[in-house]
Order: C-alpha cells, then sequence, then structure tokens
C-alpha cells in the first residue's frame, strides 16, 4: 500500500497501523519497546525449553556423581578429570555435528535416517585416490559436496516428489552405503593426507580441534535456528505447514533446504570421522541415525516438528557420550550401556510428556479466565 | 446402492405408519411400531442444554423431544449449534449443564462407546469408515462376534448379511472391500453399523450431500423401513425439500437455542421455518458506514471465468479498492474453495486471477502474497495459527523476513510492530509473547487479521472472520474490516451469516452449488431474499405454495 487516502473524520482508523511498510526507527523506539527488544539475546530458545535444558543438566551432573562413587581413584586426580572431560567432548563432536543438522529436519517436520550413510559416502569419496591427490582441500570440498549434494536429493525426493520422509531417506541409507560400498572396493581407504589426519590430533589451546568443530557447528546452528529467517521458517514449517503456505512461505523449497543443510553437516562429520581413523570405509558412521535421532528427542525436540533447540540436542549428544564414558571407565560391556542408553531414552521422553501435559492442563484451565 | 435398480421411491408420501408390519424376517430384536409413529413413546429428551466452549456459547438452552419411530429434522444455519449437539448425543462432549434423558432416563455419555452401547448412533457426515477393511469388518468394528478371542468370521458375515437385508440392501457381499463401494454404498454401511449395535436413535448429519440425486431416493426407503421398525432418526439437512418429504417433526435451532420445537415436517410454512432459522437473536453491531462512499478507485481484483470441477464453475468477480465485497453461500456452495484459488492455495483449472491488472501465477500462494493479497483461511486453528508459538510471532508470520537485516530477524521490531497491532485492534490479553494457544477465538481472529495489517496488503480475503468468536469480539471485528475499507483496502469476504454479509458488504455476490446466482449491491437485497437464493429453488416453491 504505497498511498494511503487518509479519512480525516475517521478517529479510529487512525489507531490501526499505518500500511506502509517502512517503518521509521525511531518510531519503533518511541513506541516503548525497545527494552524487550534488547532481552532477546540471551531469551533465545526460549523459557520452556531452558528448562526443559536444566533438567538436561540435572541428568548430567548425575551421571558425574556416579562416575565419582564408582570411580573415587580416576576422580581424585584433577589432570585426568580434566582430560576424562575433553575425551568426553571428542567422543561427542562427530555425533554432535550430524545432530545439529537433524534438529533441524526434525523441527521442520522431517526425520532423515540417512545420516549415517551420508557420511560414510562422503567419507569414502573424499579418500579415494583421485580425491586425495588433490590434497587436503580437494578432500574437504568432496566430502562438503558429496554431503550437500544427497542431502538435496532427499530433499527433492520428499518436498518435490512427495515421498513421506522416512521412505524417501530409508531409500537412502540403503542407496548411500551401496554406492560407498562400490566405490571403496569394499575395502578400508587409508589417508595418507596429513593436514586431514591432525584435524584429529591437534589440539588448540590444549582443547582437541575436534571440539572447535563441534563448537563452530553448534554456534553456527544456534544462531540459524533462532536469530534468521531460515529458522523461523523452519519452526513454522513445522508447526503448522498449512499456516506457513497460507503466510506466503515457500514450505517446499524451505522443505529441500533442510535436507540439504542435514546433508552439508553430514559432510563436516565424515572429515572429522576420517581425520579420527585416518582411513574411511563404506560401513563407517554406522547408526549414527538413531544416536542422532535419539539425541535429538531427549533434548526436547518434538518428533512432530515445530519445536526443538540446539542446545538440548547438543547436551543429549553430551550425555550419551558420558555414559558411554561412565561404562569405558569401570571395565563394563557395551551391551550394557546400550540397555542403559535405551532405558535414558524412553524416561526422557517420558519425563517431557508428563510435563507437557501438566503445561496444556495448565492452559487449559487459564484459558477460561481470558476470553 | 447403485448397481441395484431401484424404482423411484421418492415419490409416494409414504407415511412411516404404513411400514409397520413389513419389517424383513431377520433374528434382531425389533420393535413394532405403533400405529401412529409420531404418538410413539419419548425415547429423548433434552432440557435446556447448555454446552459452552472458550470463548463462544455453542449451546445455549436446547430443547428437543423425539419420539420412537419418527424422523425428527434439525433444521439451523451454519452454526446454529447443530454439531456441537449431535456430538453431545453421541457422547464426544458432556454438556455444561442441563438434562439428556434416554428412555426415560436421565443419562450423561461420559464417551461415544457409551452412546453406542445405549443404541444412540451417529452416522457423521465425513463416513468414519476404514477402507481397507470388509464390509463385515467395518459394520461390526470393535464389537466383532467372538470365540475363544478368534472373531467368528462367518458368523460376523450372516449377520452382516442379515442387517444389509433388512437395509435392503441384500446385494452388497459382506466380504467386499468398503474402499471399492460408491458414496452411497458406504453410508449403507454406516448404518448397517448402528444397526449391529442394535440402535433405537440414529443420528444423520446431512446423509445427502454425499449422495447423487437419484441415491437420495434409496437413502428415504430405508430411512423409512429404519422408522417401521421403531428406531428414531434425527435428520440434518440444509435441503428444506428433504424435510419435507422425510421428516415428521421438525425443531429449529438459532444461535445454540431452539427457536422452535416439533413442528410439523410437512405443513408449516417455509416463511416460518426460515423466519425461525434466521430471526436475530445475536445483535450485529455494524459500524456506520461511511456517507457517501464514491465508487472507490480502480479494479483491484478481477476474477474472471475461474472453474475447478466439482467446486465452483466460471465465477467472475471484481472488487475495486476500498470495496467491501461479500459471498454469501451455504456450505458446499464453493465459496471458501473459490476463495483458497483466488490466493493461490488451490489452483485454477481455468481462468484468470488479476491483482492491479497483472494476471497471477495459478497456484501459487508466494504470487498473491507479493500481489498484496492477504487471507484469514476459515479454519483458524489448523489453517493460519502456530498455536504455541508467541502471539508476536504469529502476527508477524507472513513479513518477519521485510524486517529481517542479511536474514538475521530482528525480534525487537517484531515484537514492537506486534504491539502496534495488539494496541489497534485491542487484543486482550495484551502480552504479545504469551503463546496464541491461551487467546479465546475472537482475539485469535484478531491475531490472523492483525498479521495481513502489517506490511502492504492491498487485498484481504475473509473466510468465515466470526466463527467461534464471541459477539463483543464480533463488533470489533467489524470495525476494524470497515476501517480497513475506509484506508483503501479491498476485502474480499466469505459468510454464511447472511446478515453479516448484508451488513457489512458494499456489494454481495450470492453462490450456490459453485455458482454466482446473484450480484447485487448490498442495499438492494434483504435478508429473506438471499436465504431463498442460498436455499435453492425448494425454499421459492414452498414460498409460494
Amino acid at each position: 500500500m504505497s498511498e494511503v487516502t487518509e479519512t480525516p473524520a475517521a478517529e479510529r482508523a487512525a489507531k490501526l497501523p499505518a500500511q506502509s511498510p517502512p517503518v521509521d526507527p525511531a518510531e519503533t523506539a518511541a513506541a516503548g519497546h525497545a527494552a524487550t527488544g534488547r532481552l532477546s539475546w540471551w531469551r533465545g530458545d526460549g523459557g520452556e525449553g531452558a528448562r526443559r535444558n536444566l533438567g538436561l543438566i540435572g541428568v548430567l551432573v548425575a551421571l558425574i556423581v556416579i562416575g565419582i562413587v564408582t570411580r573415587p581413584d580416576l576422580y581424585g586426580d584433577s589432570s585426568w578429570v580434566w582430560s576424562n572431560f575433553l575425551t568426553i567432548l571428542k567422543l561427542a563432536s562427530v555425533v554432535g555435528v550430524v545432530t545439529v543438522g537433524m534438529t533441524f529436519v526434525i523441527i521442520g517436520g522431517g526425520i532423515d535416517l540417512s545420516v549415517g550413510a551420508i557420511v560414510a559416502l562422503a567419507g569414502v569419496w573424499a579418500t579415494t585416490v583421485a580425491t586425495q591427490s588433490y590434497g587436503a582441500g580437494g578432500m574437504i570440498f568432496c566430502a562438503l559436496t558429496v554431503g550437500l549434494g544427497v542431502g538435496l536429493v532427499n530433499g527433492l525426493l520428499i518436498s518435490y516428489g512427495r515421498l513421506v520422509p522416512f521412505i524417501a531417506t530409508l531409500a537412502m541409507l540403503v542407496a548411500a552405503r551401496g554406492l560407498a560400498a562400490e566405490i571403496s572396493n569394499k575395502q578400508t581407504q587409508v589417508s595418507d593426507n596429513n593436514t586431514i589426519n591432525s584435524i584429529a590430533s591437534t589440539n588448540l589451546l590444549g582443547i582437541p580441534l575436534l571440539v572447535y568443530i563441534l563448537a563452530a557447528v553448534v554456534i553456527a546452528g544456534w544462531v540459524l535456528l533462532n536469530r534468521t529467517t531460515f529458522g523461523r521458517r523452519t519452526v513454522a514449517v513445522g508447526g503448522n505447514p498449512e499456516a506457513a503456505r497460507l503466510a506466503g512461505i515457500n514450505v517446499k523449497r524451505h522443505t529441500l533446504l533442510l535436507y540439504a543443510l542435514s546433508g552439508l553437516c553430514c559432510g563436516i562429520a565424515a572429515i572429522m570421522l576420517t581425520a579420527q581413523a585416518t582411513s574411511a570405509q563404506a560401513a563407517m558412521a554406522n547408526l549414527y541415525e538413531l544416536d542422532a535421532i535419539a539425541a535429538a528427542i531427549i533434548g526436547g525436540t518434538l518428533l512432530s516438528g515445530g519445536r526443538g533447540t540446539i542446545i538440548g540436542s547438543l547436551l543429549g549428544v553430551i550425555i550419551f557420550s558420558t555414559i558411554t564414558n561412565l561404562f569405558a571407565i569401570n571395565g563394563l560391556s557395551t551391551e550394557a550401556q546400550n540397555m542403559v542408553k535405551g532405558g535414558i531414552i524412553v524416561a526422557a521422553v517420558l519425563v517431557q510428556q508428563v510435563h507437557f501435559r501438566s503445561l496444556t492442563q495448565f492452559l487449559s484451565r487459564n484459558r477460561l479466565t481470558t476470553t | 446402492m447403485s448397481e441395484r435398480e431401484e424404482g423411484a421411491v421418492t415419490g409416494g408420501h409414504a407415511s412411516p405408519a404404513d411400514g409397520g408390519a413389513e419389517g424383513p424376517g431377520v433374528d434382531a430384536p425389533l420393535v413394532e411400531a405403533p400405529a401412529d409413529a409420531v404418538a410413539g413413546e419419548v425415547v429423548l429428551r433434552l432440557t435446556d442444554v447448555v454446552k459452552t466452549f472458550p470463548g463462544v456459547r455453542a449451546l445455549d438452552g436446547v430443547q428437543l423431544e423425539v419420539r420412537a419411530g419418527e424422523v425428527h429434522c434439525l433444521l439451523g444455519q451454519n452454526g446454529a449449534g447443530k454439531s456441537t449437539l449431535i456430538k453431545v448425543l453421541s457422547g464426544v462432549h458432556r454438556p455444561d449443564s442441563g438434562q439428556v434423558e434416554w428412555r426415560g432416563q436421565p443419562v450423561t455419555f461420559p464417551n461415544p462407546q457409551a452412546a453406542m452401547r445405549a443404541g444412540i448412533a451417529t452416522i457423521y457426515q465425513e463416513l468414519d469408515l476404514v477402507e481397507d477393511l470388509s464390509v463385515a469388518e467395518n459394520a461390526f468394528l470393535g464389537h466383532e462376534p467372538r470365540r475363544f478371542g478368534f472373531v467368528r468370521r462367518g458368523h460376523m458375515a450372516r449377520r452382516t448379511r442379515q442387517i444389509l437385508g433388512r437395509l435392503g440392501h441384500a446385494e452388497i457381499p459382506p466380504n467386499r472391500m468398503v474402499r471399492s463401494l460408491p458414496a452411497a454404498g458406504k453410508q449403507v454401511v454406516s448404518m448397517a453399523r448402528a444397526l449391529s449395535h442394535e440402535a433405537r436413535l440414529i443420528i444423520m448429519d446431512e446423509p445427502s450431500a454425499v449422495l447423487a440425486h437419484d441415491e437420495v431416493g434409496n437413502l428415504f426407503r430405508i430411512i423409512r423401513e429404519l422408522t417401521a421398525q421403531g428406531i428414531a432418526v434425527i435428520y440434518i439437512s440444509h435441503r428444506l425439500e428433504e424435510i419435507r418429504e422425510i421428516g415428521d417433526r421438525v425443531t429449529v435451532l438459532k444461535d445454540g437455542r431452539t427457536t422452535a420445537a416439533n413442528l410439523p415436517a410437512r405443513d408449516t410454512p417455509t416463511r416460518d421455518l426460515v423466519s425461525r432459522m434466521t430471526g436475530r437473536t445475536i445483535e450485529y453491531v455494524f459500524p456506520e458506514r461511511a456517507a457517501a462512499a464514491e465508487p472507490a478507485g480502480a479494479d483491484l481484483l478481477e476474477v474472471r471465468g475461474l472453474t475447478r470441477s466439482g467446486e465452483f464453475a466460471d465465477v467472475s468477480l471484481r472488487v475495486r479498492a476500498g470495496e467491501i465485497v461479500g459471498i454469501a453461500g451455504l456450505v458446499g456452495s464453493g465459496r471458501s474453495e473459490l476463495l483458497e484459488t483466488i490466493y493461490g492455495a488451490r489452483r485454477a483449472e481455468a481462468g484468470t486471477v488479476r491483482m492491479g491488472g497483472r494476471v497471477l501465477r495459478p497456484g501459487s500462494v508466494g504470487a498473491a502474497v507479493r500481489a498484496g493479497m492477504g487471507m484469514a483461511p476459515e479454519e483458524r486453528k489448523s489453517q493460519a495459527l502456530l498455536l504455541g508459538e508467541p502471539i508476536y510471532r504469529n502476527v508477524t508470520l507472513a513479513t518477519f523476513a521485510r524486517y529481517a537485516r542479511a536474514g538475521f530477524t530482528d525480534a525487537g521490531r517484531e515484537r514492537a510492530e506486534a504491539d502496534r497491532i495488539a494496541d489497534s485492534l485491542e487484543l486482550r490479553p495484551r502480552d504479545v509473547r504469551r503463546p496464541v494457544r491461551t487467546l479465546s477465538g475472537g482475539n485469535q481472529q484478531k491475531v490472523v487479521v492483525g498479521r495481513w495489517l502489517l506490511g502492504d496488503t492491498k487485498l484481504l480475503l475473509l473466510d468465515e472472520p466470526t466463527r467461534g468468536v464471541d459477539v463483543g469480539a464480533r463488533a470489533e471485528l467489524y470495525q476494524v474490516i470497515r476501517s480497513l475499507a475506509e484506508q483503501g483496502v479491498g476485502v474480499l469476504l466469505v459468510s454464511s451469516e447472511v446478515p453479516e454479509v448484508l451488513g457489512l458488504a458494499d456489494r454481495v455476490l450470492v453462490m450456490r452449488e459453485g455458482r454466482v446466482v446473484r450480484e447485487a449491491p448490498a442495499g438492494e437485497l434483504d435478508e429473506n431474499t438471499v436465504l431463498d437464493l442460498v436455499m435453492a429453488g425448494s425454499l421459492m416453491e414452498g414460498a409460494a405454495a
């Protein structure tokens, strides 16, 4: 509405907002809500999400207490505690990067079962003799491109091919691992590139480079989800796709981008994992999809979409790697560890359901008074 | 059903009483129909039933009396409370106050199963059948005859065949998949399910809506057979001709209240029925129209020959800047579908939509929004709102990208804009950080309309903007719509409430069965004329009689 004909007599009309899009910043400030605007930087994940994250931190503290009780000898040594802490973070780094992408996909109302397979394909492709001849840069570029490309294919199948995300990414899981096996000829491909291999062994200021990469991806993911139009569209598309569509949001294109983002995260993870193993093979990153989905879910991401936090997902991943670590320092089997993990997933979801139900009850009680 | 050659049953007025001895030889217990069906015992009596939802009194004192063996018709406009009443009777909702008496006993059904067990079956418009189960499995869904935990399939098929025979449709094979049946056949299966529960009262919600004209005759024949067996039927329809043909008595609802009870279905003059349906119990408060509303500017929206088969055909209309155009029509007249097609949410099969002279890409909401359209859809909760998100994010859902810098959203600016909207629309509660879920229906609607007050909306499409909105908020919404028009925004408004369309719009289009049947300035039409047009020719006949 470029031109608005003001009806002089209509007092009420004047109360309606002006129809012109450019709003003077001074006018906005004059509205007196600048103070609430300033709070927004730390309120990002929302009050409810923050409270849920506190619960996760409580779980983490409990796990550490169990560690102290079961191995007081180790926890007595402060240098061991620090290095063990870094071990846990390093353990969490690769799955953590994948989980960030997965969190976006799930908040956007989808699911990506192919992440483990994409990591394997990107890793294998980046370590072929031909790719390695281009050096570290070529290998990184290859892994990222493969991840992004496979993610785009997923997205195209789901948004424009109208396949159910579960089916499309399940098919991709099978196909990408098959292609990885074909490319590698079912062999383990050793990485001869020292720059790549050093990604896993380098420490900066006493902290592993892998942890920095995880931190960078998490921060980028947090900003993307909470501070950008992309994040807002993700929540809208996952929360109510019809409302998003009728508000003029291109739901299909956004869905496509979400899977591309997940694929890109897998590309980054592929480099990290290849560096850790100094090799790549078609069976690598096995069942990462389940770890990533489980971490997102216990982190409070709603499987039906529309709600979730990056910090919650990160805490989910760290809880899992702390459990692994706890079993390792006590010399217990991975079988027992998996049973505990399963129990934790169920418990986390149960706790959230109870929490959610009491919240909706509270709201429905209050709704009557607000009419 | 369609496979069966059936004579024109539609013709003669077979009184339900005639069929007393006609029950087919079936082992199911039959209640002998009394000599005069309408004089049968009262099976259901509702006294002062009230049901409120947040922000709206859906039922506000309903009286209803249904006797065994009669077809009792419920008449009322959209939003009159018919659906809520059905849900109360079928155990989906519990009434807040008032009494439901079923076969002499006061009852409250805690859930639909309880109502079913008590003998009240409901056949919804969208039939609730499992498409990939057989006819017999659907008929006995949830109460399959069992022995040692195994379903007695043979027995179930036999009983289904008996019931289908009782319904006069023995030709439907019990083992046929429901998916493969035509709509009429599915309806028969729904009725078979009701009979498998030994239902004493069957509620039919617009059963003829899914049927072709010749199949309606068959439906009526079945209804007559049911009533002849002493079963009571509550029949809901918008079509007066059907009520005249099949009904015994009529109860009229208006704004959640019974405005007339137990009128004789055949003899009550149409004028009486219509005035009971539309008689104003809600005071519509329309803002003063700005005097000398000059014919405004150029054409903003021009729709030419828009068609979607089965929904609407060859619709042309125009909306000028600053003009409010209202579309009156019932559900199923194609009005909501038309609005969504203009908006690009559905793809037109033929015809064009022009905004400011430029043709819009069909089937693209993005193109419509960029051209300056905004829409408040019919279903607020499922089509317009992110219920768990804060109010301000819902208000800026269509505009947050404008306030963003290099892709980074500006939450402070968004809240300020939303605050401005909240002030001007008098949103309550006022805190824009509260989740939209906590608002009443009227305030939720303000959020949806407010969304399009931001940005540069030139044309606002409103689909049932006051559905589920209380009286106070209604008046406020009317005020908002009117002042938008005064600022030069074009408004295309769809409503099933005729007074609303007439009171608000400058020009009115009346739609029936997918076509525009009348276009006139609002001043030249009155409520009865529009209702006559909306409710098809039957009314004109009735009025002439």
